[in-house]
């Protein structure tokens, strides 16, 4: 019988083939023998939290696992409340969040204790401006007020040939369109820093306060991720977004006006926003952590920044040992100037300024392990 | 309408030439009007400057309106009716290919340019930009889909035989069947969620394990398995088992030894269809199981990363590497495009070399 | 004689257990089947009832889960109703073409090109919807919008492609293959005599397929078409990756704004979702849970009720 010869053939068949696959590590990964460095690093870190933070820490977990190989970091874009959560209940050592702890809903409070009643540590890694990009056919410089962009992005500015942005483009040619504004459709603290923003200086152009998810009144096309604002930016005519300048990706980006300027989303301009913005009051020394002056006319300055910040305990000890000097020593890289620069180059972050970062980085060396 | 109305029997007194014979266009007509409007579509979008989707429309129009048109005037307005609806439904067949034309050329000419030795054995571990590969997504996949069906096969097979053999349409075998047609219905999501709910009630909150993407693929594919059984077992004549019973063979013995044997060829194919299925779910994956950039073969331990996640994580990460991501996305959709229809050309073949012969 | 029963019964205690043991496995094996979609139900709803309380910043700035639930709703059966008014003069159309109008020679290979239709993985159809299929409809919608304008499906403005008709047509792409396979099995299921006396009347092939098969198949296409919706109503992963959500209820088809569905609108959000936010995604897939039960419950019963007539 034909049948049986087929049968006989195949399960074996099947066997071998399970075992050619099985038990084969990539070929990329390297072997446990690596004698490079000069550290005895070893073991699994496992963070996560806000997803704005993604690229750049996959760039920093690719440059720190170049100098510890036998260090396997991982970072969940799990949130920001997923980060904040997943630290206070102890299953991450470190989490990235685009907003510090409060007391609001007691999570200093329940941090504090997960820290054995030390105040965690709340340093800014990740600063990023947010670009408003746009897609318009023969203009490629644009200059907008802050008034214009929450009438743009509320739906009461409707045309590109609009009285309120021919006024600060008197040399654009601004083609008389419909004007297709899209925002994230996702909750985003992309979004909340956009809106707090437009909330602070807009003055009345903008009602709907500081908000994660776009108040769907205000219409526009709605786009998943940062990616997919710029996708729907790029294929669709005369739009314009806001996204991580990062990922503008070959798109135009428009000035925004501060004080009498109109400044561009450079690293360089958004990282100084940091320099003139007040740090948070009453908080302890292990807490560096700040409310953006958007309403600055400080020459030079980026205002529409997402500043992110990194979770993590003073001390470690017990059972977290391991992974706390694990954290210190990737925490050490990222605030390093090497690890900025690298994470402006891969992920178009701004490097934060000398000054802040030796602060930042004295924080860091406080941690101790016991 | 009645059709002995018009019945040519019933015109006028016929004249002599045309007695038995109603007159016909030819049988090469269709194809000759499909040429002419073709051609003639051609001929205007060339001299108008249309795009190639207006011509074809254009050609499409003239067809449907021509050819019922040249058979209304001669073989009268019944066959007319006839011809245009055996154009138009042969056009939605060419209208639902059109999609699977378009989806496989893409998939192909975008795909095939990544594929290389690397793309195969590479993981995404220290990969920013371009390099890097898909194993840890291929391995991810084969470790879940082969405990998804560690899981189903046994549970749908005994289940399809409790059905057939045991319960002989009592009351728990149509509350079963009818749930197990139900279950066909649920969204891939929910089942996504479910294991989700079950797991995050054992291992607390923010839990992502391959065994629990393993277990909802097994909500999919159990009553894919029992329904493939079911059937077959169904066709398993009963003399067979009458002729074992009266040899004194238990019923157990009956079912292993005969049954399911001379059943075997149609539950592969069932299993291997099952399969070919549930290797391309992403949404209870996404849920349950998330990704990682690291080899992970450990079902019980963390993320893994499965082809269909991957992509749709390429694609819509977005960022500075957005090009090479998307490159990756079309070459990991090619290879599991090629895995999903090679399990189905095998489950026919399987089909075809176990299914019983007739004669000799 | 007695030791003929003697010499029979110890084999019998053992293919007695085994038998005992064999039911029960089969018979576990079915409730096991009842066990869990029980389980799919109970686990859902313990973690979906903690929602019912959220609101504002829990339920995603919404002042309570039904606000939150019934634009995605909408959003699930507008893109569900619209593939299958797309799909379904389409899956007819191919399911005669399989069943009566192609060769049997021909028949069996057409057949084979429509399951792989319904082979390609979801997520491949959603790659193929985003970077081919919306890019290259947009023209398409520009001219509804400005020639059909009037009609509110068509009100535009058209500035992008990946609108939920897009999304539409894709589920409908997906939802053909199973419709066609039901079709035609109903289709070629209608007694060769009726076909054959119509054809004997002189009715032609379209009469004949009116008069004789249409009717048999009724309730098998109202069936199949219940199922079909099914399957467009928990389709997630190609409305995630062509859909631009922005969460509103309009039934303008083409323009930028678009409604999201439920199923996508958890795969997009549950991976950075926390706390209640993530009861409040359960809860939205308990509501489609009972839905497509509830549609696919309906198309079963139509079926089987089909089936008793015939």
């Amino acid at each position: 019988m034909k049948s049986t010869s087929v049968r006989t053939v195949a399960a074996p068949g099947i066997v071998a083939l399970a075992l050619t696959f099985s038990a084969c590590s990539a070929g990329n990964a390297d072997d446990g023998d690596a004698a490079s460095g000069s550290n005895d690093l070893a073991g699994q870190l496992a963070g996560g939290g806000a997803s704005s933070q993604e690229a750049a820490q996959a760039a920093w977990i690719v440059g720190f696992q170049e100098a510890n190989p036998d260090v396997t970091v991982t970072f969940d874009p799990i949130g920001s409340g997923g980060g904040r959560e997943n630290f206070i209940s102890g299953a991450f050592p470190f989490a990235g969040s685009d907003a510090y702890l409060t007391d609001d809903e007691g999570e200093l409070t329940a941090a504090t204790e997960r820290c054995n009643g030390e105040a965690p540590v709340e340093i800014p890694n990740y600063v990023s401006p947010i670009a408003l990009i746009f897609n318009v056919e023969g203009v490629d410089e644009l200059n907008l007020a802050p008034e214009t962009v929450a009438g743009i992005f509320a739906g009461e500015i409707t045309e590109w040939d609009a009285p309120e942005i021919a006024r600060d483009n008197p040399d654009a040619d601004l083609p008389s369109a419909g004007i297709n504004a899209v925002h994230r459709s996702d909750e985003s603290g992309t979004t909340e820093n956009f809106t707090h923003y437009l909330d602070v200086v807009a003055g009345g152009a903008w009602t709907a306060g500081a908000v994660e998810v776009w108040p769907e009144e205000f219409g526009g096309e709605g786009a998943q991720g940062t990616s997919g604002v710029v996708s729907a930016v790029k294929s669709g005519t005369n739009s314009i977004g806001y996204a991580d300048a990062s990922q503008a990706g070959g798109l135009a980006v428009a000035n925004v006006g501060v004080g009498s300027d109109f400044v561009g989303p450079t690293a360089d301009a958004a990282a100084k926003i940091l320099d003139v913005s007040p740090r948070v009051e009453g908080r302890d020394d292990s807490s560096i952590v700040f409310d953006l002056d958007y309403e600055t006319d400080e020459a030079g300055v980026y205002p529409i920044v997402l500043t992110s910040y990194l979770l993590a305990c003073p001390t470690y000890s017990g059972d977290e040992a391991e992974a706390g000097e694990l954290t210190k020593a990737y925490l050490t890289y990222v605030v390093s100037e090497d690890g900025q620069a690298f994470g402006a180059e891969e992920a178009g972050s701004a490097p934060l300024s000398d000054e802040l970062r030796s602060e930042v980085s004295d924080l860091v060396e406080g941690i101790t392990v016991e | 309408m009645s059709l002995i109305d018009e019945r040519p029997v019933a015109a006028t007194p016929a004249p002599a030439a045309m007695a038995l014979v109603a007159p016909q266009i030819p049988a090469y007509a269709p194809l000759l009007a499909a040429v002419l409007a073709t051609g003639l579509a051609a001929l205007a979008g060339l001299l108008l400057g249309w795009s190639l989707v207006a011509v074809v429309l254009t050609a499409w129009a003239l067809l449907v309106v021509g050819l019922p048109a040249w058979s209304a005037a001669i073989e009268g307005e019944r066959r007319a009716k006839d011809r245009l609806v055996t154009t138009v439904v042969w056009s939605t067949f060419a209208l639902a290919m059109v999609p699977l034309a378009s989806l496989v050329w893409e998939v192909v000419a975008n795909g095939h340019a990544v594929i290389s030795a690397e793309f195969l054995t590479y993981d995404m571990r220290g990969v920013l930009g371009a390099g890097g590969g898909i194993y840890h997504a291929l391995m991810g996949t084969l470790v879940i889909t082969a405990l998804a069906t560690a899981i189903s096969v046994p549970i749908g097979v005994l289940a399809a035989i409790y059905l057939i053999e045991y319960g002989k349409g009592n009351r728990l075998a149509r509350t079963i069947t009818f749930l197990v047609d139900v279950m066909t219905g649920i969204p891939s999501i929910v089942a996504g969620l479910f294991a989700f709910a079950v797991f995050t009630l054992i291992f607390g909150p923010g839990v992502r394990l391959g065994i629990g993407g393993a277990v909802a693929l097994s909500v999919l594919m159990i009553p894919i398995v029992v329904r493939a059984t079911e059937e077959m077992l169904k066709l398993v004549p009963e003399e067979l088992r009458e002729a074992a019973y009266a040899l004194g063979v238990p019923k157990w013995r009956t079912i292993v030894k005969v049954v399911l044997p001379t059943a075997l060829g149609g539950i592969v194919t069932g299993v291997t269809l099952a399969i070919a299925r549930v290797a391309g779910e992403t949404a209870p994956l996404l849920i349950i199981v998330g990704t990682t950039t690291t080899l992970n073969l450990n079902p019980f331990d963390g993320r893994m990363a499965t082809l269909p996640v991957f992509i749709f994580s390429s694609v819509t990460t977005g960022g500075k590497y957005d090009a090479e991501q998307t490159a990756r996305a079309w070459g990991a959709a090619l290879v599991l495009v090629a895995i999903v229809m090679t399990l189905n050309l095998l489950a026919r073949a399987v089909g075809r070399a176990f299914s019983p012969r007739t004669g000799r | 004689m007695s030791t003929t029963t003697t010499a029979r019964s110890a084999p019998t205690a053992v293919s007695r257990r085994g038998d005992a043991v064999f039911a029960g496995l089969a018979t576990g094996a079915g409730l096991l089947i009842m066990l869990a979609l029980a389980g799919v139900a109970i686990f859902l709803i313990i973690e979906g009832v903690p929602a019912i309380s959220a609101s504002g910043e829990q339920a995603y700035g919404k002042d309570n889960i039904v606000l939150y639930v019934w634009p995605l709703l909408f959003g699930t059966l507008l893109a569900a109703v619209i593939a299958l008014l797309i799909a379904t003069p389409l899956a007819i159309g191919v399911a005669l073409v399989i069943s009566h109008y192609a060769p049997r020679r021909v028949a069996r290979p057409l057949g084979y090109l429509i399951d792989l239709l319904a082979a390609v993985p979801s997520v491949v159809y959603g790659l193929w919807g985003r970077a081919v299929l919306a890019p290259a409809i947009l023209p398409a919608y520009a001219w509804l919008a400005d020639h059909l304008g009037w009609l509110p499906f068509f009100d535009g403005p058209a500035r992008t492609g990946r609108t939920i008709l897009t999304a539409a047509i894709v589920l409908a792409v997906m939802a053909l293959p199973i419709i066609t396979a039901i079709c035609r099995e109903v289709f070629l299921q209608t007694p060769r005599i009726h076909e054959e006396a119509a054809l004997a009347l002189g009715a032609t092939r379209w009469e004949m397929i009116r008069m004789t098969v249409f009717p048999y198949a009724r309730s098998g296409v109202i069936s199949a078409v219940m199922l079909g919706l099914g399957r467009a109503l928990g389709e997630t992963m190609a409305v995630a990756m062509v859909l631009s959500a922005s969460g509103i209820i309009t039934i303008d088809l083409i323009s930028a704004e678009n409604p999201s569905t439920i199923a996508a609108n958890i795969a997009l959000n549950f991976g950075n979702a926390s706390g209640t936010k993530i009861n409040v995604l359960i809860f939205s897939g308990l509501v489609l849970f009972v839905v497509s039960f509830a549609v696919n419950f309906l198309g079963r019963w139509i079926a089987a009720r089909g089936q008793v007539k015939a």
